[in-house]
């Protein structure tokens, strides 16, 4: 085996592994604060992730939106509640065992079918994208495919995606921009 | 037969499990925030697994220049990427039901607002 390609996979695994240490660390801390900038962490492996995957796009994203907007929206969150939490039921450990172990075994039941990590010959690899390979320089322009992908042929899909973050800043806004201007009244049952 | 060559499949199964590990924390924690960070290392591990079969054995990113013969596929690069920016959009929106739910009951932790909730409905049935 070339040995380029197999330092890559075990380099792959290694930051797998990390993101599963940090991952067990976030389900057991109880201090938010902490699990906030773990979460950021789990965000930036995964961003390290996607360079060693050859997605070097969306690996500039996740370590602008997933490990540093989403951490920041967070720690604001903190600030207007509370960093401590309460510990859970005994009760909650087991469902939550159970659940994940059935999904799991259906997840891993579910991959015995699929093509082989890497697998040059994979349907997925077959379709679509040798077209925007092959032709996207003469038609778009430009030499990131993904960039073409994104703005030309799936031009839809992004302004669909401009919609849902309008949407859900609307949302937002509904939800807490008007709380400054109201008192503060705790009466229960108020509607 | 299960083809067990490195990576192979077990590329995809460590994946699988950082997946359960944030639906665990979405079950089983009862604080609303840490739902919310459950929810994201849910999100970013179902990332991963999309740009692991976008992955092609020897190629390179999908930036074209000459003398490079093998890319990786960027259809998924491009499905991850708006997937990130919506995922942003979520987590502001969770984000602020929490806050709104803190300042209307003071809490965060699921089960003790079910227990309020329970509570005031008896209220309401004896009055």
């Amino acid at each position: 085996m070339n040995l380029e390609i197999l330092s890559s996979d075990l380099l792959n695994v290694a930051m797998l592994a990390f993101m599963g240490v940090t991952g067990v660390a976030i389900a057991r801390i109880r201090n938010l604060f902490a699990v906030v900038m773990l979460s950021g962490i789990y965000s930036l492996l995964g961003a390290t992730l996607y360079v060693i995957l050859d997605a070097v796009d969306v690996a500039f994203t996740e370590a602008a939106v997933g490990a540093g907007a989403s951490t920041v929206l967070m720690i604001g969150t903190l600030a207007l509640t509370s960093d401590r939490e309460k510990a859970m039921p005994n009760s909650n450990a087991w469902k939550g065992l159970i659940v994940c172990a059935l999904v799991g075994a259906a997840l891993v039941y579910g991959s015995l079918d699929m093509p082989l990590f890497g697998d040059p010959m994979a349907p997925a690899q077959q379709h679509v994208a040798p077209r925007y390979l092959n032709d996207s320089m003469a038609e778009i322009g430009l030499p990131n495919a993904v960039t073409s992908v994104l703005a030309s042929y799936r031009g839809y899909d992004t302004m669909g995606e401009v919609f849902v973050i309008f949407t859900a800043a609307c949302g937002v806004i509904c939800l807490i921009g008007r709380t400054r201007r109201r008192p503060a009244k705790k009466s229960g049952g108020d509607k | 037969m299960v083809d067990l060559s490195f990576p192979g499949l077990l590329n995809y199964w460590f994946v699988f499990l950082l997946m359960l590990i944030g639906l665990y924390i979405v079950i089983a924690h009862e604080n609303l925030i840490k739902k919310i960070v459950g929810l994201n290392v849910f999100q970013v591990s179902v990332f991963v697994f999309y740009i692991s079969v976008a992955k092609v054995k020897g190629g390179t990113a999908p930036i074209l220049a000459d003398g490079i013969e093998v890319y990786s596929n960027p259809l998924p690069h491009v499905l991850i990427l708006t997937a990130i920016v919506v995922g942003l959009a979520m987590t502001a929106l969770g984000l602020a039901l929490v806050v709104r739910v803190q300042e209307s009951f003071g809490i965060i932790e699921d089960d003790e607002l079910r227990a309020l909730e329970d509570q005031q409905e008896d209220e309401g049935n004896n009055a």
